[in-house]
């Protein structure tokens, strides 16, 4: 985009980490965007039905709730975990969970030796299948660059503080390899149903930015 | 290209101030739905592949990149590949009207084979016709490769000293599938301590990065 549309758009200067919010939608970039669509839609390359049932794939059927399923899943049954570490993409088929940026799925489980950590440096490789389209804050600059780099200053904004002694492994996604952190099962919920536990793995967990939510902090939410 | 997207290690970007997960929609406005559904259905056309998509993203001026939001990049990538692929001509794009007659030979996918589509997905592993030049265990070093094309290989990884964790098979070889020629290459899972990619550095980390064997070369 040109320098001189952008000044219109928003302002970057002095305000790092909220530049790429967009709460307040630039009018001229919605005219630009509506403006190709026509157009698109006039010289017949797109299909306005299938544009709609994309973005509804997307808004509402595919996201981080399918991880949580897998994930929880996986703390209570200790054949699925072994068939999900040993070839992901087969099994979370089986729950029906393939396509676009899941081709290739690997699940990579925390422990108290290894913390995991996804990251793409290159552009915003994320596990569609499992976890839906990535937060704004995974695409943006300052993560992609210090998530290699520092790591454990990273977790720490996200309020995650890991033990000196814990190795924290970060998967850099060059390739069509898609990487889904399995966090630990937290403390004192081994009773827990699988429904109830799903409530547990957050997206960000799966993300490994963060670590499952506390049978506390869930209860205090009244969710589960 | 080491370009405005090769971000691994930049320094000064700021803190990364995330939305709490629970606050945080999908799309936080409509032109960005629009932006994301047009980019995946033009991409349906098969005029294009995800490599290509990628470099018409990573080909802006690095200040433009890093300037415009998430989905204004990929609406600049979308508009380049229509243009450079002749569905769209520039003229068209400036006065928001068709010009010429659209492409009546091409297959425009409707909503359920959309998402037909999106359901197959598109699988990168190749048949190989060769043995991989490395095995599990192996030092090897990231080349250095100053290429003006599309590449895998990040910038803060180069000529540092890894080792092969994992050989992923043959998949598609992005710095040729950018340019259209679907072949493919060994893929490797290498893991390189913070140590070696950034001398000193947090203790206790390690970095995980898919590369590609034309990228790697032996540790004598």
């Amino acid at each position: 985009m040109a320098h001189s549309d952008d000044e219109n758009m928003h302002s970057h200067d002095g305000d790092h980490g909220h530049s790429h919010d967009h709460t307040e939608p630039p009018p001229e970039l919605e005219l630009k965007v509506k403006a190709l669509e026509s157009l698109l839609v006039e010289k017949g390359l797109v299909n306005p039905d299938a544009l709609n049932a994309i973005i509804d794939n997307y808004e509402h059927k595919v996201g981080p709730q399918n991880g949580a399923i897998v994930v929880a899943k996986a703390w209570v049954d200790a054949s699925f975990k072994e068939a999900l570490l040993a070839d992901a993409t087969a099994a979370v088929s089986e729950l029906g969970y393939f396509g676009r940026q899941g081709e290739h799925l690997r699940v990579v489980e925390n422990t108290d030796e290894t913390h995991n950590l996804v990251v793409c440096t290159l552009c915003s490789c994320y596990p569609w299948t499992v976890l839906g389209l990535p937060p704004t804050w995974y695409k943006s600059a300052p993560y992609r660059a210090r998530a290699v780099s520092e790591p454990r200053q990273v977790l720490a904004e996200f309020g995650t503080s890991l033990p000196g002694s814990t190795k924290v492994r970060v998967w850099d996604s060059t390739s069509e390899m898609r990487y889904l952190v399995m966090p630990q099962q937290p403390a004192g919920t081994q009773h827990w149903s699988e429904e109830r536990l799903r409530c547990l793995v957050t997206r960000n967990s799966m993300i490994g930015v963060e670590l499952a939510k506390s049978a506390d902090a869930a209860s205090e939410q009244d969710q589960c | 290209m080491k370009g405005g997207h090769d971000l691994g290690g930049r320094q000064g970007l700021g803190p990364i101030s995330p939305v709490p997960e629970a606050e945080e929609p999908v799309f936080h406005t409509d032109w960005e739905r629009r932006v994301f559904a047009m980019t995946l259905a033009t991409g349906m056309l098969g005029q294009w592949n995800i490599d290509e998509s990628r470099f018409a993203r990573e080909s802006q001026h690095p200040a433009d990149y890093l300037r415009n939001s998430y989905y204004e990049n990929w609406l600049v990538g979308i508009q380049n590949l229509l243009v450079k692929k002749g569905l769209l001509t520039e003229g068209e794009l400036a006065a928001a009207c068709m010009i010429t007659d659209g492409a009546e030979e091409l297959r425009v996918p409707n909503s359920e084979e959309a998402i037909k589509i999106l359901g197959t997905g598109g699988p990168t592993l190749m048949p190989s016709d060769g043995e991989p030049e490395f095995s599990v265990g192996d030092a090897v070093r990231a080349k250095k490769i100053h290429t003006k094309g599309h590449s895998r290989l990040p910038t803060y990884v180069q000529g540092s000293v890894g080792e092969i964790e994992e050989n992923y098979g043959c998949h598609v070889y992005p710095d040729k599938n950018s340019a259209g020629e679907r072949s493919g290459e060994f893929l490797y899972r290498v893991r390189f301590s913070s140590a070696s990619l950034w001398g000193s550095s947090e203790d206790n980390s390690e970095v995980l990065i898919d590369l590609w064997q034309p990228y790697l070369e032996n540790v004598e």
